[in-house]
C-alpha cells in the first residue's frame, strides 16, 4: 500500500456497497478478475458500510453523514475510493463536493464523525471503475489486452444515472446527455456499441421501494427498446440497474405478458471474455438471462 | 424555484412521467410556488421521483429539480409522514449498516469464490443515528 506500488498514485479502496455483495456477487467477481489482470490493486476496508443514498429521502444530512463515515475510513488508511455502484459513486461522490464546498458542514459532520473515532479532511477521490477504466487504465492499455476481440458482437450500453449526475458534483467528466465512455470501452473490446433511443433513460430502480409495478414499467420500456434493435446483450455498470434488468426480468415479463430474454452483462464481464476468461471466472453463469447467443458468437460455451 | 417559467422540459423527460401520469415535476413545482404545502408534503407523487436527475441537468433556468423533490420528502419526515418502505430501509441500516443482511452463508459463499468477507453489524453507525435523532423523526 505504499506509493511506489502503484506509480505513486494513491491506491484505491474498492468499495461495494450493500447490494452487490448480497444479490450480485458476480459483478464483484469479474471485477476483481479483469482489475487484477490490468494491473489495478484494491485494497479492502471491511468497515465500509451503506452509502448513505437510500437515506437521502429521509434525510439529507444523515445520508450525507454514513458517506463521510466511509471517507473518513479511506482517508485513514491512505486510499481513494473505487465505486462498482452506480447510486453509491453519486452519494459518496455528491458528498465530497459538498464539504469541499461547505466548511460549516464539514466542521457540522466531523463533530459527528468524532463519536464514532473518525474524522475526515477533504480530498479522497471517488471513482467509478469504468470511470477508472477509461481515464486512467486508457484505450491502449485496455485494448493491449484483449486476446479475443468480440466481432460482431452488438451492446447496449446502459450508464446509470448515478455514473455522471448530478454533473457538477461529478466535475463536468463528461457531458451527461451525451456519454461515451462507456461506449469507447465497448468498442475497445471489438463489440459494437448500439446507439438507442431510450440509451440515457433511468432504470427505474429508484421507484421500486415505493411502487414496484411502476419501477418495472420503466425497466420494462429500455428492455423492449434493446429487444427491437437486436442487441446481443444490454452492457451495464450497476448492480441496481442489473437488479432492474436481470433479476426482474421474468417478473416484467409475467406482469406485462411480454417475451423479452434480453441478456444482461456487466461491463467488466464484457471486457473479461474479451481478455481471454471463461464465464464462469466472471461469474456469467450467477447472471439470471444467459448470454448464449453472444457465447456462441464468440466461441465460447 | 422562483426561476421556474414552467416550460415543462422537467416533466418531458422524466422516465416515471412517462409511464405514470400520478407524477409530473411541473405540477409539483407549481404547488410548492403557490403555497400548497400539506397536500403536497401529505402526496403520495413525492415519492415516486426515482432520483435520476434528468430534469435538473435540463432545466433551462437551472431550478435544482431533484433536489427539490428529496428536500419536500426531507420536510414530510419532519411532519412525521414517512413512507413506509423508506422507513424499512432506514431501519435496516440502523440495525446492520446495510440494506441487505449478509449472512453466514453469504459469507461461506465469499470465501468460495475467493472474494474477502463482509462484517455482519458496523455497530458505529448505531451511534451516528442515534445522534441524529432520526429514530425519534420516524417514530
Amino acid at each position: 500500500m505504499n506509493d511506489s506500488d502503484n506509480g505513486g498514485k494513491r491506491p484505491y479502496a474498492l468499495y461495494l456497497g450493500c447490494t452487490i455483495p448480497a444479490r450480485v456477487q458476480q459483478y464483484e467477481i469479474a471485477s476483481r478478475k479483469v482489475a487484477k489482470a490490468l494491473g489495478l490493486e484494491f485494497a479492502d476496508i471491511a468497515d465500509f458500510a451503506c452509502c448513505g443514498y437510500p437515506i437521502a429521502s429521509l434525510d439529507a444530512r444523515t445520508a450525507r453523514l454514513l458517506a463521510a463515515r466511509n471517507l473518513a475510513l479511506a482517508e485513514r488508511v491512505g486510499c481513494d475510493i473505487c465505486a462498482l455502484c452506480t447510486a453509491c459513486t453519486g452519494s459518496l461522490t455528491e458528498t465530497v463536493h459538498e464539504l469541499a464546498n461547505d466548511p460549516a458542514l464539514l466542521e457540522s459532520i466531523n463533530a459527528d464523525l468524532a463519536a464514532v473515532g473518525l474524522r475526515y479532511s477533504g480530498g479522497v477521490k471517488v471513482r467509478h471503475l469504468v470511470r477508472v477504466l477509461w481515464e486512467e487504465i486508457g484505450h491502449q492499455k485496455v485494448e493491449s489486452v484483449v486476446v479475443r476481440r468480440l466481432k460482431d458482437v452488438v451492446l447496449a450500453p446502459h450508464y446509470g444515472c448515478h455514473y455522471l449526475k448530478p454533473s457538477e458534483a461529478h466535475g463536468d467528466f463528461e457531458d451527461c446527455e451525451a456519454p461515451h465512455t462507456l461506449d469507447d470501452l465497448i468498442r475497445w473490446t471489438g463489440a459494437c456499441s448500439l446507439e438507442y433511443p431510450r440509451k440515457l433513460k433511468c432504470c427505474g430502480g429508484g421507484v421500486l421501494a415505493a411502487d414496484e409495478k411502476l419501477a418495472l414499467g420503466i425497466s420494462r420500456e429500455k428492455l423492449r427498446d434493446v429487444s427491437r434493435h437486436g442487441a446481443d446483450a444490454i452492457a451495464l455498470i450497476c448492480p441496481f440497474c442489473n437488479i432492474m434488468y436481470d433479476t426482474n426480468q421474468k417478473k416484467i415479463e409475467a406482469t406485462f405478458g411480454l417475451n423479452l430474454q434480453v441478456p444482461v452483462l456487466f461491463f467488466p464481464q464484457v471486457l473479461g471474455l474479451a481478455m481471454g476468461f471463461e464465464p464462469r471466472e466472471l461469474g456469467i453463469p450467477m447472471n439470471r438471462v444467459q448470454p448464449k447467443g453472444l457465447l456462441e458468437k464468440i466461441g465460447v460455451r | 424555484m422562483l426561476r421556474c417559467f414552467a416550460c415543462g422540459t422537467c416533466t418531458a423527460g422524466c422516465p416515471v412521467a412517462e409511464i405514470d401520469e400520478r407524477y409530473s415535476p411541473r405540477r409539483i413545482i407549481r404547488m410548492v410556488l403557490m403555497g400548497f404545502k400539506d397536500e403536497v408534503l401529505r402526496s403520495e407523487f413525492i415519492w415516486l421521483c426515482a432520483g435520476c436527475y434528468t430534469c435538473q441537468e435540463r432545466c433551462p433556468q437551472g431550478v435544482r429539480v431533484a433536489e427539490v423533490m428529496r428536500t419536500l420528502r426531507n420536510m414530510a419526515v419532519e411532519e412525521g409522514i414517512v413512507h413506509p418502505a423508506f422507513k424499512a430501509q432506514a431501519e435496516l441500516i440502523r440495525r446492520m449498516g446495510r440494506i441487505y443482511e449478509i449472512e453466514d452463508f453469504d459469507n461461506k459463499k465469499r470465501v468460495r469464490a475467493g472474494l474477502p468477507e463482509l462484517r455482519k453489524t458496523l455497530e458505529d453507525i448505531k451511534t451516528l443515528f442515534e445522534r441524529q435523532k432520526l429514530n425519534e423523526r420516524l417514530g
